[in-house]
Parts: structure tokens; sequence; C-alpha cells
């Protein structure tokens, strides 16, 4: 104890700050851009595994396949796989780049899991209305069945992005200088590794809790009717 | 000619016949009634007209031309001719009601919006719904949203409107607001099929009734003549049971 208090100014110096900050920063940046993207790919991907008729069978297999292996490898293993993947192809990829394309792999996977229940659960009528009035699978999908199953895909998605926050540590295992690599290396610089990890804990949780909350908010927002979700005017005076 | 020509079509789910070849006929600007059952393929028959449910026999006619709804860009063709209202009223939850009655004509036909705007504001004016505009259909009774989706119905300016027991899912105090607009437009002679189990109504606006049962016709002509007095059993038998009060 004596020992953390001993180091507790020399561990809190600017420089660590700035490292820990950048290191923070640099995980809820892989964070947001993998899953963001993953969000993206994974509409696509559940668009394409509803393609109707017998010729885009082998597309649907392909997509319920990639779900299902992707969400039966662990992560750390799509980290490496990713890593040595890449390298054949592209000699200079930086960490970052394979961080995030792991990240946006594994996110794939899983949103499309919570994008397809989300969609499933808009009733059929709304879909008939929309195709008795010509609109086609994409603009049905687009206009009618997408925007009425946020309230059911949002809030698990965000649920899924900030949980992954922290499980963004494994890809210090190749050395991208997150968080938890910035924690290893002070903690090899001889602090406690109580304080470091400790810290880094701390840190994890200030990243998660408020976008916890941001994450209810809009689940309570989005369950409201949606006549009551506009936006107040202001009134003049 | 008759604008419409169903002529034996039949209709499966699966392994089960829904339709095992359905006639009948509509003239231009014609009120038809189709009665029967539940489960006697009435609703069926709307869907497949509109497209929603592949036929698996028989021919189609709209004004003489026979309809392939294998092919896409004929079924496209025929929807832009004809236009449905539901039973649920299935307006879209995630737009206000002149968005709901614009979508379509703007964004699929490609008519100008303004003009459709202004349409919709009369079809809207006219179903008693004119301050309505921006109302979300969740802030709407059944009653009101009923109407609302006559007026998209309309808006889509289609040769034949098809009524899919429009009435079956509102309050009984809700539904005379309804069947009111729906006598306003059989006035006007707008060419109607209209699935109802409201006889009363039925005898009221029909011009010719088609009665079916297990899938197909039984029995059709003027109202009067199908509902007091039926030449088959079958309807002599449905029509006791719900015309006795």
């Amino acid at each position: 104890m004596d020992r953390i208090i001993a180091q507790l100014p020399r561990f809190f110096s600017e420089r660590n700050l700035i490292l820990l900050l950048e290191s923070a920063g640099l995980t809820l940046a892989m964070t947001a851009l993998g899953c963001l993207i993953g969000f993206f790919l994974a509409l696509v991907l559940v668009y394409l595994r509803k393609t109707p008729g017998l010729w885009a069978l082998p597309l649907r297999l392909v997509c319920v396949a990639y779900v299902e292996v992707f969400r039966r490898i662990p992560f750390l293993v799509i980290v490496y796989l990713v890593l040595f993947f890449i390298q054949t192809v592209i000699r200079d990829a930086s960490l970052f780049t394979v961080a995030v394309i792991a990240i946006c792999l594994y996110a794939t996977a899983y949103t499309a899991e919570i994008i397809r229940a989300g969609l499933e659960s808009v009733p059929q009528q709304q879909i008939d209305a929309a195709t008795a009035m010509n609109l086609g699978r994409f603009r049905t999908t687009l206009w009618v069945v997408l925007p009425q199953s946020m309230p059911v895909i949002v809030p698990p998605s965000v649920a899924f992005a900030v949980g992954f926050i922290k499980d963004t540590a494994l890809v210090s295992q190749v050395g991208v200088f997150e968080l938890t690599f910035r924690g290893k290396e002070l903690n090899n610089q001889g602090f406690s590794a109580v304080l470091v990890f400790g810290t880094i804990a701390f840190v994890y949780f200030l990243m998660s809790w408020p976008l916890s909350l941001y994450g209810q908010y809009l689940e309570t927002r989005l369950a409201a009717p949606r006549s009551q979700r506009r936006p107040r005017k202001i009134r003049q005076s | 000619m008759p604008h419409l020509e169903v002529s034996d079509v039949r209709a499966r789910y699966g392994s089960l016949e829904v339709l095992s070849g359905v006639s009948f006929t509509v003239d231009r600007g014609e009120v038809v009634a189709l009665v029967g059952p539940s489960g006697s393929g009435k609703s069926t028959v709307l869907r497949l007209l509109v497209g929603l449910l592949p036929p698996s026999g028989g021919t189609v006619r709209v004004a003489g031309e026979p309809v392939d709804y294998r092919r896409a860009a004929m079924v496209r063709a025929v929807r832009d001719r004809m236009a449905i209202v539901f039973q649920q009223y299935n307006l879209f939850q995630n737009m206000d009601v002149l968005k709901n009655v614009t979508l379509a004509p703007v964004r699929i036909k490609g008519r100008d919006r303004r003009e459709v705007e202004d349409l919709a504001r009369r079809l809207l004016d006219r179903v008693g719904l004119g301050d309505k505009l921006h109302a979300y259909p969740d802030e709407l009774s059944g009653g009101q949203q009923q109407r609302v989706a006559i007026a998209r119905a309309l808006a889509m300016q289609p040769e034949i409107l098809l009524l899919d027991e429009v009435t079956s899912a509102l309050d009984p105090e809700l539904v005379n607001e309804v069947l009111e607009v729906i006598r306003d437009l059989a006035r006007e002679g707008m060419t109607m099929i209209l699935v109802s189990h409201e006889m009363a109504f039925v005898r009221e606006i029909a011009d010719r009734v088609v009665m079916m049962d297990k899938g197909s016709v039984v029995e059709e002509g003027p109202p009067a003549e199908i509902l007091d007095n039926p030449r088959t059993a079958r309807a002599r038998d449905f029509f006791g049971k719900i015309l006795r009060h």
C-alpha cells in the first residue's frame, strides 16, 4: 500500500495521463469504427440473407454460414487470423487497421442476428401493404420495415458496442497501443500492477458507464409511440 | 367487355388448395361483393389480384388483357390499376397521415409532390380527416385509420378498389363512418370489389353479389336475388344463418 501511495505522483505524471487518454481514445475509436461499419455490413448481410428465390440459395447459405461461424470463434482468434491474413496481402497494414477489421468482422456477425430479429418483429401486413403499393423489397425494407424495427434493433446494438469497449482489450495481444497495452507497458516500467490496472479498470468503467446510460435512454425514447417522439417546438413568447 | 375477368383461378398455400376454380367478372363502375363463410377464400381472391399470392392456375384479365403473375413487370402494372384496403388498415406506423397517403404516388409513381399533396388533402378532407394530416396512426381510432387507408388507396388513383373486410376490425360505433365513405365512392361510380360480412350494407350498395364457399363460387347474382332467394342449398344455409336475427 505504501508503495502504491509513494508511486502516485510519478504515476499520474502528465506524460502518463496523456498516454492513458490517448490509448483510451484509441480504444473508443476502434470500437466505434468497428461496430459502426459492422452495423452497416450487418444490414447488408441480413438483406442479402433474405433474398427470395431459388437462385439466391447459395447467397443465403453464405450469409448464414458467416453469422454462424463468426459467432462461434473467440474474438482473439479472429484478431490473429486478421493479423496474419492482412500481412500476407498488405505488408505495412497498421495494427489499428487490423484491430478495426477484426472488430468489424465480429460485430457484423453479432449485430446481424440483432437486426434479423428486429426486421422480423415488423408485422407481415406492413410488408403486404407496401408490396401492394409497388414498393419493392428494397424500398419496403428501407422505408417501412427498418424504421419500424429500430426500437428493437438499436438498444441491443448499442449494448453490444458498449460491451465491446472492454472486449477490445484483447487486441493488446497483437500490440495495438490501446488501453490495456499501455497498462502492461506501465506495469513493466515498475509501477504497481494494482495501481496500473486499477486505474485502467476505472477508465474502462468511465468509458462504458455513460454510454450504457445513453443506451438505456435511447431504449425508453424509442419505445415511446412515434407521435410522442417529435422534437418539441420552442414556444415563442 | 368486363373490366376485370377472373376465370377458373386457383391458388394454394403449400399443399392446401385455397381457391379451386373461382370465376366472376366486374364491369366498369360496378360494385361486386364477395361474401361467404370464413375461410371460403374471399380475401385470398383480393390478395391474389394484387399479386400478394401467385395463382396456381386460371386467368385474370384486366381490360381484356391477360395478366401473367409470374412476370414482375406485369404484376407491377396490375398494382398500378388496383389498390387494396386491408382489414387491419396496415397504415405505415412510422409515417404520419399525409406521408402514408403521398408516399407511393410521389416516390413510386413519380408524380409531382405538390399535386399529390393537394390531392391527398382533398381526399382526407373528404373522409373527414382534413385536420389530421400530421397525426401518426397510433394517435387515431380504428375508424379514422381505416379512412386514412381508404384515402391512401384512392391517392393511387386506381381503376379498381379492393376492400378486404374493412370494417371487421372496427368497434361497432366506428363502422358507420367507414361505410359512409364507401357508400359515397359507390355513388360516384368507383369500381369496387368488396369482401364484407355487413349484409345490410352489401344489399344496399352492391350491384352484384358473389357467394363463395370452400374456395369456389357457389352462386352469384343481384343482391336481392342472392340474399333473399338463393337457389343453392349452401347459400340458403349460409344466408339463413346470418340474416335471421
